[in-house]
């Protein structure tokens, strides 16, 4: 029966075990629904400074800012990176790094060199290992992420943008497809990518501005870009919670497994020792 | 009826406020405006202050935003609320913070560092294991 023992045992860590996944993949797609609820409060916000930014571009065609200049010749460029602060979600961040690093050998190849900013525990410890050039961090944001949060994060690489440091800014992260699929994507974020031109104005308006109109879009650019690099965090979060909820379900499932199979082999055990017992009294018996 | 104007409070974190109102006044940056329905195009940044709106039936709504920028149509008043107090020399705080914490956990002194870099070499270890353990199957089996 000894061997009967160590499985029982064995069969009660994998059932703790199983608790534990399944309670993670619950707390994981509640918090992917509150996730997903922000991701789309957020969005009138950046909607709403789109339009006044594409107006304002409209209207004052003398003032360039420098986000919204031509491109320039590549010789740097910055990443932010977009990661999750915990693990256990799958490969959701390795597939992200996985993207990010192809980009990198790719601009690598054509000599332009990445800085990066991190956002997350998971990208600071990918770059610790993989080497690269950190200028600025933020972790532990929480399933909450705020912007004040992000502000520092953000300003050091606008900040390098318009000294001349880095030529270009992107954003690297996670795309919730839908609940099953969350895709890496890595987007330009500096200099802005012109959308397709909004209602060209068919008769001729402008703001009273207060003070003046270069203060007004400088300040909009930056609590624009600032938004949009929010709007990615927060969608990496539900991408975290549903990639999650995907792992710890497959997890739960495969425990049950386990168990089953364990159980099986388990009952044979006992079954085995239950006959040796008997033949033994049994021949024991005769033999007297 | 009284002529109306809508009125939506946004922040990138949400929205905060959205309806019909017959007044709405806030703290622009060169002083208190007051917004009545048809108000010309205008834009401007918000100080931290209040936002009142008045609604239809007279009543008086009151909202605290730290600071953001008003756009007025004339048929349309926006809000655009930051959900945090800017100021240049707040931001530039934040900007060093970020910078000083990515220098300190790249030199590999902070705790939550030492747990990430700790839990990719028990990863490791643990894959270890695993190819040894299969191993020694293969040559049992």
């Amino acid at each position: 029966m000894a061997g009967a023992k160590e499985i029982r045992t064995k069969i009660a860590s994998i059932k703790s075990t199983q608790k534990i996944t399944k309670a993670m993949q619950m707390v994981a797609a509640s918090k992917m629904r509150k996730a997903q609820d922000r991701m789309s409060a957020s969005r009138p916000y950046a909607e709403k400074m789109l339009q006044v930014i594409s107006h304002l571009a409209q209207a004052t065609p003398e003032y360039r800012h420098s986000f919204m200049a031509e491109e320039r010749p590549r010789k740097r460029v910055g990443y932010i990176v977009v990661s999750s602060d915990r693990g256990l979600c799958g490969g959701l961040n390795s597939n992200l790094f996985r993207r990010l690093i192809a980009e990198i050998k790719e601009q690598r190849e054509a000599g332009v060199e990445p800085v990066f900013c991190t956002i997350g525990t998971k990208a600071l410890g990918f770059f610790k290992r993989f080497g690269g050039d950190v200028k600025a961090q933020s972790t532990h944001l929480g399933d909450k992420p705020h912007v004040e949060d992000l502000i520092g994060t953000v300003k050091v690489m606008l900040d390098a943008f318009e000294s001349g440091e880095i030529d270009a800014i992107y954003v690297a992260s996670n795309e919730f497809v839908n609940t099953m699929t969350q895709s890496p994507v890595i987007r330009q974020l500096v200099p802005l990518v012109p959308g397709e031109k909004q209602d060209s104005m068919p008769y001729h308006w402008d703001y009273i501005y207060e003070p003046d109109a270069k203060t007004v879009l400088d300040a909009l650019l930056t609590r624009y870009i600032e938004s949009l690099v929010y709007q990615s965090v927060v969608e990496n979060t539900a991408c975290e919670q549903a990639a999650r909820m995907v792992a710890m379900k497959a997890a739960s499932d495969n425990a049950g497994n386990l168990i089953g199979e364990l159980q099986l082999v388990y009952n044979k055990a006992r079954q085995a020792a239950i006959t040796q017992e008997i033949s033994e009294i049994v021949s024991g018996a005769a033999a007297v | 009826m009284a002529m109306t104007i809508r009125v939506d409070i946004v922040s990138a974190e949400g929205a905060i406020h959205s309806g019909p109102a017959t007044m709405v006044y806030a703290t622009a940056d060169m002083g208190e405006v007051g917004i009545a329905p048809r108000h010309t195009a205008f834009i401007s940044r918000l100080k931290p202050g209040d936002v009142r709106v008045e609604t239809e039936n007279g009543e008086q709504e009151h909202f605290y935003i730290s600071g953001g920028m008003l756009e007025v149509q004339p048929s349309v008043v926006t809000v655009l609320a930051d959900t945090a107090v800017r100021a240049h020399d707040l931001d530039e705080a934040a900007a060093l913070d970020a910078k000083r914490r990515a220098e300190d956990a790249l030199a590999g002194h902070t705790a939550e560092f030492e747990y990430a870099k700790a839990q990719t070499e028990l990863a490791e270890a643990v894959a270890q294991l695993r190819a040894i353990e299969k191993l020694r199957k293969m040559k049992r089996g």
